[in-house]
Parts: C-alpha cells; structure tokens; sequence
C-alpha cells in the first residue's frame, strides 16, 4: 500500500487509473464498475465520457411515477436540486452532469434573487445539452437565459441607461477575469447587450411559476458604434462574445477553471491575475486544445484527461461538497432506486457549503482547502459516518461479499487494506494506517465468511472511521 | 493612542461581534440626508419617502425599516461613521470584501485582520474558541494559517463522529480520529490545515457543548437567520468560552433591481436582530464589554438604474455598544453632483483602515499598524474609560 504522499506526483495506473478518472469525469463509480472499465484502453474509455450523448438517457419516468413532486417545477431545492442529484448518482451520462456541475461553478447562478424556480433548473439543463460544445455558443446562449438575464439584471439594461452588472460578469466571471479589459469595455460590452432581455408569459400570481423566455427586444438596443478591447464596430452581444473568445485571455482563464474542477486545486479565482498556475504546461496544452478546436471545451477535456498531469492528480483535490456527497452515496450504493429522500442530500451539501442552485454570490463558491473549516469538516465526516456506517446500504453488503468470496481467515492488516483498496484505492498516510490498524488488531484473525452479523460490524465500523480520515476529504 | 483597549468600563476581557452587510449595502438608503435637494433628484425612483423615514438629526433620518436603530441612537449607543471607504474602490464583490477581509487593496493577501487579531491575542492558541464565526463557511477576514476558529451551522448539534450512538464506542472513534488528525499526519499545507482543523474541531466542540445547555432567557429573538445567528452569538457569549472575536453576516444586500422591499425587509431583520441582542445581553449583565460593528463591502451608485443601484463606493459603518460614545462620525460625503467620484459616486471621507486601528487600538488593545500595513488616524467613538 502507498502512503499518501508517496502517491503524489506518481502516474496513476491500473483500477486506481480507472477509479480517478470516474470520480473526476464523473460522480465515481462502483467498484464494479470501475473494474469493468478497467478491462478496455484508457483512450476508448476517455471517448466514451466525452460523448455522454451516445450513452443511455437516464430514465427519470420512474423517478417522476412514484414521486410526482420532483417534476413539479416550482421547487428548486427538490425538484431542481433533489433530482440534480438523482442525476449525478444514477446517470449514464456521467459527464453530461459533471459538467453542468462546472459551469455552474463558473456561471453561478442562485435562485435566492429571482425566487423563480423553472429559470433556475432550466439553466442547467441548458449546461446539460451545450457544455462540452464550443465556448462561444455556451456563452451565448448564457448571455440569452432568462435567469442570467435577471440574475444579473440584464432586463435592467436599456439603451437609455446602461446597467453593467452583466457587462461586468461576462468579462470578470465568465470568461477572462480581471486585468484583461477595462471599465471602458465592461461600459460597451453593457452598452452591446441592451435590449437582451426575457418575457414572462404569465404574471407569477396567481397562476404560479411559468417558464420565461428570452427575447430581444430592438427598440431597446443600443445600436451606436462601440470600441470594445480595440475593437470597433456596431457591436452586438454575439460580436462582444466572438470577440471575448479569440483572446488569449479566456483561452487561458477557461483552462484554469478547468484544471481546477479536474485536475488539482488552484489559488481562489480572484488571485489568478496576479498568481500563475501552480502547472503553466498543463495550461498551455489545455490552451492549444482550445485554439486548435475553436474553443471547443470537449477537445481542451480530450487533452486533459488524456495528459499525464492529470493522471498524476489523483487526490489532488478537496472533494467539494457535492462530489463529496455524491462519492459517499455511491460508494454506500443507495438512492439507485426512485426516493423520496433525495432532499436530504440537498441539504447535507448545504450545510457543507454548497447548496446547489443557490450560491451565495455571482462569484460562486470557493473551492480546495476553503471547503474545508471547523463547522464544515463536521458537516463531512458525520454525513460520511452516517451512511457508511449502514449495515443495511447495499454498497456495504457488496464489500462484505468481497471479504467474504476469499474464503479465508483475513489478519487485522489484510482486512485493513482490504478495505482501503475497495474504498478507493485510498492511500493513506502512515498515521492514518496505523490508527485504523489499532483498531483492526481488536478484531482478531475474522474469516468474512461465517459470521454475517460479525462481518457486517466490522466492516461498517472500519468502514466509517476510513471515511472519517482526512486522505477521505480528497478526490 | 497606546495600545491598552482601556476603553471599557469593566475588567472583563473586551469583545468584538462583527456584522457583515454582504452585497453592498445602500447607505443613502440606510442614513438618509432628506433635507438635501440632490437626494430626491439622484433617486428619482429608488428612494425612500418622507412618510416612511424616521429623522434622529435636523437633516438625517433612518430608513423606516431601520427604526430600531432610532432608539439605539437616541441612548448614545450608536456611533455612525459616515463615508466609509478607500482610493479607487473596488465594484467587484469579490474584490472589495477581500478588501475589507485582509485591509489589504493593492495586492491580494491571505490573512484576514481578524485572524492577526486572534493570533495576536492567544498567541499559543489555548483556547480555540478566541475566534468564532455563526454561519456556514469561514469569511477570510477570520482566516490566518495557524489561527484556530470555529466555524458553526447548527450550534445545537455540533460535533465529530455524532452518527455513532453509543457514547462509549463514539468516545474510542474520537481517540482514532484524533490520531489519524494529528500534527505528524501532514505533508503539505492543505493536510497540515485539515489535521489541525480536525484537531481543534474536536476541541471546540467539547467546549460549546456547554453553551446552549446554560442558555436561558426571557428575549424571543425574531424567526430569520441574522437573529438566529445572533442568537447564537449570546448563547456562546453568556457561556463563558473566553470567545472575543464573533462572526456573522447578513446577505442579500446586492441591489441591482427590486431594491425598496428587499432593502426595506433587510433592514427591518438586521435592525430588529441587533435590538433583541442587545436585550439579552443586558438581562444578563454581559453587554458591558461587547462592540458591534456593521459593515458592507462598498457603498452604491448615487443615481439610481431605475430598480435598484450598481455598485459604487462610500458606504457606511455603525458601531453599537454600552461603551460606544454615540453620535455621528467623519463626514456624510458630499451627495452633490459637482464633487462625485467618476460623475457618478460618492467620495468617501474616511478610510476603512481608520476604522479598523480604532477598534484594535482603542476596544481590543492590539498594536494595529502591522495589521492595517500602516498608521491611520484614529476616530475617538468610546466613552472615557
């Protein structure tokens, strides 16, 4: 077994390879299932993420038959976050929801302003169908959600009187980050945008929460000559956008977002303009995959799963609070069947410091070591040590089976790696290895397969003290 | 000014309870200059009208929401430091709470004031409670590496390893929790944080278990998460823990659009919030050493968009507390046209920092100049010891 830091900076090879791959491109996956992947070249298995549309929908009708209220569009938190995460647990199409995961990090959008459900869950829909697609049509088509457009004010922006809160974002957030325009831009950019708002085709009250729809509204559309980063010409919202993706600077700062969802934790976004990545390679191979592709975010992916960077980042990165989540539920195996309870990991990664559709700030959540403070740690460990302690979960009763079908008596130590190895493989320090092994000498010599009641205490117990290390915060 | 924090009309150790207005609050919707002309003209609809403001001088008036701030005024409780801000104010959110988190504007820095306080008034980290903030997630002005703080959602069911029902087997899982946390587990900087993290959260959690077990009180704090938090901020107060730094924050105040019944239901939470507790403080004799301050990232456009206001700079601050000599303080920026910052803001007319020194200096007894990164002069907002 490696020690953890011993892992680090080793190219991951084997079931370890297969299982950091899944847990970044997607949720993690069974062992199982990692094991089945395991068995096809690595390659082959990159393409089959990157084209999610060529797996399976997942079938949500049952999900929807025995519990109609998660399609009922005016709950944000259980329809739009509840069944999110039924998403995220049981789809085929891993990084379809992946992500839209990512791009609502960078896009963060919260339903606390418009308290208006539908928008809300529609946008990730919409990350759903464009984002691995071309950099330019996702910001178009974000520059066109009707909760984009009131979350930042947009319908607020006239030709009469410019509201740049957008404007801003677009250039700050979305795309180049701060130093690489002016407040001049962020004026025209506004100034191209005006008459880029939505309709709502029904009054709220009291017919309830019907979807809006973007529209552009001529008469209101500042249609003078604007200079834009150098630029000069009647622009449009699209031509600020064609404009905004040739630069250097959003090949670069998309990059970056990306290698710190997928890759390894970076500085918080606001350090970037004055912090150079921690890996400038890996940038710069993340940065050509763009222009060589037009900006298409599946190639920079393509590139990046397939770098050596990237498999040498396993446990690279603090697990954000729905990664978290998601990686403990799959690895106790439930809510695989429809249930009323998927609530309550909406609010488990709530109180962790992510409640999905509803951050904080346009700025998003920050990410890698600020997920992790004395009130969320808590929060991790015990939702970890709650489920995993389950002797009734089914991916418990898989790892019992697994002891089991060796047939034979286990020492405290191999039980111990046993474990680990199902777990992850989940390197661990020595420290970590000792303590847990402490606690395996109590048990004695155990042959997994005689005593059920025996195995399934013991296996829940080491089971919820490895989820209770600190190498368990990493992913 | 020396630094003995000699402003306190008791012995006990003084505390300091932070408020955070997150969004940018609207100053000029908060303190309101109704007697100025170029108020009316500037906010053709986003202002507040006569009949639902509440003066407390000749020429300024709350907001009507914010009236219990009339009555904490009129008691000398109050102090209003007016035109809060710094040179070439950051309309970034993020930016400008950085800003304020680390009184730190031209590079981006990693400590926050109130985690150099901490470190400076526990220096050998004995107690992990010096610093704690109410709500979820750590704000950077309480962040310095090495600084224990608390962090707490629920203060009622806070611990490590609770899924485990039996007290004796949850008591040995702590024990391997405390190992596998411990110093010699880390081998870079996010493990060393996470293992120290771990370490005092076990600590803390011993101790706050004490806090609402002792908690009583007559005063029914309103159903909303400031009073909530502020509730809680009493409880672990009047416990006793040795706690001198609290946070919390109050979001939502980021008024592009809709801004009067938003703003107006803000301040009414906030303002209310603040009221209940300090009542119960006072019903249990524990107010005597505790300053509140209020604070926002930037102030707002002078003019409004028509729904609501963009970011723009020159806010304001309150301090609030028994020792606060109340009154107004700096100078209410000039709301006239011809002396906006950019044609479009007010300048401020006092520094942030000097904010900051006043507190460390003359309420916590802390040396500020290393921590605001150099000498800023000073308001005097207490009453002589």
């Amino acid at each position: 077994m490696t020690t953890l830091s011993e892992s680090r900076g080793e190219v991951a090879t084997g079931v370890a390879l297969y299982a950091h791959l899944l847990r970044r491109a997607g949720f993690s996956a069974s062992r199982a299932q990692v094991e089945e992947y395991a068995k096809r070249p690595y390659e082959e298995v990159v393409e089959e993420l990157l084209n999610p549309q060529d797996q399976p929908e997942i079938d949500e009708d049952r999900l929807l038959r025995y519990y109609p209220h998660y399609g009922s569009i005016d709950n944000y938190n259980g329809a739009g976050a509840g069944r999110w995460y039924y998403r995220m647990i049981n789809s085929e199409r891993q990084l379809q929801e992946k992500i839209a995961l990512f791009w609502h990090h960078v896009f963060a959008t919260a339903w606390h302003k418009t308290e208006h459900s539908p928008t809300v869950i529609r946008q990730i829909e919409m990350f759903r169908q464009n984002g691995l697609g071309k950099f330019s049509d996702i910001l178009l088509d974000l520059s066109r959600d009707p909760a984009m457009i009131h979350w930042l004010d947009n319908n607020q922006n006239h030709s009469y009187r410019i509201n740049e809160n957008f404007g801003r974002e677009l250039m700050e957030l979305f795309s180049m980050g701060i130093g690489a325009y002016s407040e001049h831009d962020i004026k025209e950019a506004a100034r191209a945008f005006t008459g880029w708002t939505f309709r709502q085709p029904m009054p709220l009250y009291p017919y309830g929460h019907w979807d809006a729809s973007y529209e552009y509204d001529p008469n209101d559309h500042d249609d003078g000559e604007k200079t834009f980063l150098g630029q000069t010409g009647n622009f449009n919202g699209q031509d600020v956008i064609d404009i905004i993706v040739d630069q250097e600077s959003a090949a670069r700062f998309i990059s970056r977002h990306l290698y710190n969802f997928f890759v390894a934790d970076e500085s918080q976004v606001p350090a970037w303009s004055i912090e150079p990545p921690q890996d400038p390679e890996a940038i710069d191979i993340m940065v050509n995959a763009y222009f060589e592709s037009g900006a298409e975010i599946r190639s920079v992916l393509r590139a990046m799963f397939n770098s050596d960077f990237f498999k040498r980042a396993a446990y690279k990165r603090v697990k954000s609070p729905v990664e978290f989540v998601t990686g403990v539920i799959k690895l106790s195996g439930e809510y695989t069947e429809p249930d009323p309870g998927l609530a309550d990991l909406v609010s488990a990664s709530t109180a962790m410091g992510q409640e999905l559709l509803n951050p904080a700030t346009v700025e998003g959540w920050h990410t890698g070591k600020e997920w992790i403070d004395g009130g969320t740690l808590n929060e991790r460990v015990n939702f970890a040590v709650e489920h995993l302690q389950k002797v009734d979960a089914p991916g418990v009763l898989a790892i019992v089976d697994r002891l089991a079908a060796l047939g034979r008596s286990l020492s405290p130590e191999e039980f111990l790696d046993e474990c680990l190895d199902l777990v992850g493989p989940l390197p661990v320090s020595d420290e970590t290895r000792g303590s847990l092994l402490e606690f395996a000498n109590t048990l004695g010599d155990v042959n997994y397969a005689s005593d059920r009641d025996e195995s399934l205490a013991n296996v829940t117990h080491m089971l919820r003290l490895i989820v209770a290390a600190p190498e368990y915060q990493f992913g | 000014m020396t630094a003995n924090g000699a402003n306190r009309t008791n012995k006990k150790d003084p505390v300091l309870v932070v408020i955070q207005q997150s969004g940018g609050n609207d100053f000029l919707n908060t303190v309101i200059p109704f007697e100025n002309g170029h108020y009316w003209d500037s906010r053709p609809t986003i202002r507040v009208e006569r009949d639902n403001m509440v003066p407390f001088t000749d020429d300024l008036a709350f907001h009507g929401a914010a009236t219990p701030f009339k009555s904490i005024f009129d008691a000398g409780d109050m102090a209003i430091i007016q035109g809060v801000g710094y040179e070439n104010s950051s309309r970034s959110h993020f930016r400008g709470m950085d800003i304020w988190h680390t009184a730190e504007p031209n590079s981006v820095a990693t400590e926050g004031w109130l985690g150099q306080v901490m470190r400076q008034l526990d220096p050998d980290k004995k107690n992990v409670l010096t610093g704690v903030s109410i709500g979820r997630g750590l704000p950077r002005a309480m962040a310095a590496p090495g600084v224990p703080v608390a962090s707490i959602g629920d203060l009622d069911n806070y611990g490590l390893m609770t899924p485990v029902q039996k007290e004796e087997e949850r008591n040995k899982d702590l024990d391997i929790f405390k190992r596998m946390y411990s110093p010699a587990f880390g081998s870079g900087v996010v493990m060393d944080y996470l293992g120290q993290t771990g370490r005092d959260s076990l600590t803390g959690a011993d101790i706050l278990k004490k806090a609402p077990e002792m908690y009583q009180s007559t005063v029914e704090y309103a159903d909303n998460a400031i009073a909530k938090a502020l509730r809680d901020v009493a409880r672990i107060h009047l416990a006793g823990l040795g706690t001198r730094i609290f946070y919390t924050q109050h979001g939502g105040y980021d008024h592009h659009a809709q801004e009067l019944p938003s703003h107006e239901k803000l301040l009414a939470e906030l303002t209310g919030g603040i009221t209940d507790f300090l009542a119960d403080l006072r019903e249990h004799d524990a107010a005597d050493n505790v300053l509140i301050l209020v604070f926002t990232e930037f102030g707002r456009r002078m003019r409004d968009n028509g729904s609501g206001t963009d970011h723009g700079s020159g806010g304001g601050a309150f301090l609030i507390g028994d020792n606060v000599n109340g009154g107004l303080y700096s100078e209410y920026p000039s709301i006239d046209p011809a002396d906006w910052l950019n044609a479009e803001d007010m300048k401020h007319t006092i520094d942030f920092r000097s904010i900051y020194a006043t507190i460390l200096e003359q309420w916590i007894g802390v040396e500020s100049q290393d921590i605001v990164r150099g000498q800023y002069e000073q308001i005097k907002p207490f009453v002589a010891a």
